[in-house]
């Protein structure tokens, strides 16, 4: 703007007197608004970095205690040759404050939760577990347990740390077995049948989804008469505002039994039921990019194909589908991301079972209900949180790459194509 | 087959999957309605769950839930618009900060709700609590647990993204002739902003508002760990106390109750009651969001 006014031929005849009004003037609330609003808009990247540091961070424990138990083993072999009693004297007190420091997160709660049943208890013990646990913490443990750990200590006193060292060194040597068994005498944190569980529930959930949404949105984009289009949009919408609570209770309560009585499977809640309500979540996200892709392919193609004598049907399956490609798979692939990552529905839906099996009407266990279902009664700092978080890191990482890629990888093409380059 | 039939076959089979899709829409909404109806009364919604919550009314669910919500729109609807504003005002296209915001904003969107629960528990609760804790509580626990701030602080980053992009939207139907105007006339840029831009699209930041408080309030991830409660005997007074949300309490009374049976129209009712709430609040966000594309259009 202020380019503008300088270049006006106006301003040639206008006096001296008013030159003050093209000089740029500095003003504090301009200078301070535009600073402010830059700032706070900055912090959404702030929150994308924080919400990856602090994820990734609780999972951290799990592997740099790994390296270490070797460590102190090796240490202790050579202190227990070369020092007696009188060596650990001095140093008894700072490591037995250690292990009454770590005793809430890696033991106490531990045998309080373990004698518990395993499902449906988590609310129950919430309030105990939750609150006193926390309690226990002394601020100190938490921030500086790690360092201590990892610092000054190691070079003495076996009795105190390899135990809960050697639990995270357990949890990550199970990580690739084939069993989730994290509340046991000898937790094993298989997570290959909870990715099993969760990629069959994607696909089923997807193979619904996908031909649905798309097909329903070519018949939005360019069947559909216009008065049609303005009440097919925002009903599809309102399903995208259905909480997945509510999706899930529905699963839950109505599905299941439906298909029950028309498949005649034994397990009531498994991965049929979940995918097919999750379908539900994802048809909104599929449809609405589809029909973003749709409208984006300029008119004049389809004026051009109906124009040769192509009819409508010809003109929206070979000639406004395929331009759309690109913006269909990005559509393709953020339904998988809100799939893969949706909680609630396959809480309550899927079973929970952390099964091995391929069969579409066997009960799985998700990656995200796992850390929405174990989260509330895990102890805080143990192996069993620490790999929760893990999980989270995955998921979260996943789903970003997904995001990437249909953000830059095929949402450009899309462009490109459109441009006609 | 002639290229007509299969023409019209065709169509009607795409016609039939919306036709598909609308009908899950229906069979939803009817069904909870029947299911929870009869239980709807004065009482249920003014009386706390007794008898080991397998009867009684939803009074603390929905006191917490609006709560959350509220303390929610407080955080996230100024962020929002601001970053809105810088969007579509300041931002040019091509800068690389505006692009690695509109980025962030876009994974903030598809980040799974459960991460943001986690975030919630690792960031909020255990570093941001726990050291506010040992600085001015000198380590007396406070803040370094489950909370109705930090459940509605991890709820607004999860609707961050809805308020930015529905606010930027309206934003960029205030008419360019306006803003030139008022510049013309020697506004400067914040000036115009606040006296032009921002009252132009005031409709869409009610529609942000709006939608996020819909989203807010139906998801029940980001609190599972972060503050929502099963049962509280008394409504949450401080924002560091815990609160029951009508999502978890869906949730817990259809999946960890100790008689799902008996509980069933409770559950429906209550059902009902956060899918009406969720209903019509994205119906009025439709309908504001219609007229302001009718705006942009004209």
């Amino acid at each position: 703007m202020k380019k503008q006014k300088k270049n006006k031929p106006g301003s040639a005849q206008k006096s001296t007197d008013d030159s003050f009004l093209l000089k740029k003037k500095l003003r504090i609330s301009d200078w301070l608004a535009e600073y402010i609003i830059r700032g706070v808009a900055f912090l959404s990247i702030t929150f994308v970095v924080l919400i990856f540091v602090f994820v990734f961070r609780e999972t951290l424990p799990l592997f740099r205690y790994t390296d270490h138990v070797e460590l102190i083993q090796d240490l202790n072999v050579e202190s227990g040759q070369q020092s007696g009693d009188s060596d650990a004297g001095d140093l008894r007190p700072d490591s037995y404050g250690s292990e009454e420091e770590l005793r809430p997160e890696s033991y106490g709660g531990v045998g309080e939760l373990k004698p518990e049943p395993y499902g449906p208890v988590t609310e129950e013990l919430k309030p105990e577990t939750y609150g006193p646990v926390a309690e226990e913490l002394k601020p100190e443990t938490y921030g500086i347990g790690v360092e201590d750990l990892t610092g000054d200590e190691t070079d003495e006193e076996l009795d105190v740390i390899p135990i809960p060292l050697d639990e995270n060194r357990q949890a990550v040597s199970t990580l690739f077995s084939n069993d989730w068994q994290p509340v046991s005498n000898r937790p094993r944190y298989g997570l290959i049948p909870l990715f099993l569980g969760t990629f069959k529930v994607t696909i089923i959930a997807i193979l619904f989804a996908a031909p649905l949404a798309i097909l329903a949105a070519i018949y939005t984009a360019v069947f559909a008469p216009p008065r049609i289009r303005e009440l097919i949009k925002p009903a599809v919408e309102i399903l995208a505002g259905f909480p997945s609570v509510v999706i899930g209770f529905f699963a839950l309560m109505v599905l299941a039994t439906f298909f029950q009585n028309i498949f005649g499977y034994s397990s009531r809640l498994n991965a049929f039921v979940g995918g097919f309500a999750m379908a539900l979540a994802a048809i909104p996200v599929i449809y609405t990019l589809t029909e973003d892709a749709l409208t984006s392919v300029p008119r004049t193609y389809l004026e051009a194909s109906l124009g040769l004598g192509a009819s409508l049907r010809q003109t929206a399956f070979q000639v406004i589908l395929p331009s759309a490609t690109p913006g269909i798979f990005a559509a393709i692939i953020l339904g998988t991301g809100r799939v893969f990552g949706e909680t609630m529905i396959a809480l309550m839906a899927t079973g929970n079972a952390a099964l091995i099996s391929l069969n579409p009407f066997d009960s799985i266990r998700t990656l995200s209900a796992t850390i929405g279902a174990e989260m509330a009664e895990v102890v805080f700092g143990d192996a069993h949180y620490s790999v929760l978080f893990l999980i989270g890191s995955l998921l979260f990482i996943f789903t970003f790459t997904l995001n990437a890629l249909a953000e830059f990888y095929f949402r450009n093409k899309l462009i490109r194509r459109l441009q006609g380059k | 087959m002639n290229r007509n039939t299969k023409d019209i076959i065709i169509t009607a089979l795409t016609a039939v999957c919306v036709l598909l899709i609308l009908f899950v829409i229906i069979a939803i909404l009817v069904i909870t309605l029947i299911g929870g109806w009869k239980t709807l009364s004065w009482e249920f919604f003014t009386s706390f769950p007794t008898h080991g919550m397998t009867k009684g009314g939803i009074f603390p669910a929905i006191v917490g839930t609006a709560l959350m919500t509220l303390v929610m729109t407080v955080a996230a609807v100024p962020l929002g618009a601001i970053t809105a504003i810088y969007l579509a005002e300041y931002a040019s296209e091509k800068s690389v900060l505006a692009k690695t915001i509109r980025f962030a904003v876009k994974t903030l969107a598809v980040v799974p709700s459960i991460i943001f629960g986690l975030f919630g528990l690792g960031f909020f609760i255990k570093f941001v609590g726990f050291n506010m804790d040992r600085i001015f509580y000198s380590g007396n626990l406070h803040w370094g647990q489950p909370s109705l701030l930090w459940a509605s602080l991890t709820m607004a980053l999860l609707t961050l993204p809805i308020v930015i992009v529905s606010v930027e939207e309206s934003i960029r139907t205030v008419p360019r002739d306006m803003r030139e105007a008022s510049l013309a006339l020697g506004a400067t840029k914040w000036q115009t902003i606040r006296k032009v831009v921002i009252p132009g699209s005031i409709t869409g930041i009610l529609t942000g508002t709006i939608l996020a408080i819909s989203r807010g309030a139906g998801e029940v991830a980001p609190i599972l760990f972060t503050g929502a409660a099963y049962y509280l005997a008394d409504i949450p007074d401080r924002m560091s106390d815990q609160f029951m949300s009508l999502g978890y309490h869906i949730y817990i009374m259809s999946t960890q109750s100790t008689n799902v049976d008996e509980t069933l129209p409770i559950q429906f009712a209550t059902t009902l009651v956060l899918l009406l709430l969720t209903f019509s609040l994205s119906m009025v966000a439709v309908i504001l969001r219609y007229r302001i594309r009718k705006k942009a259009n004209r």
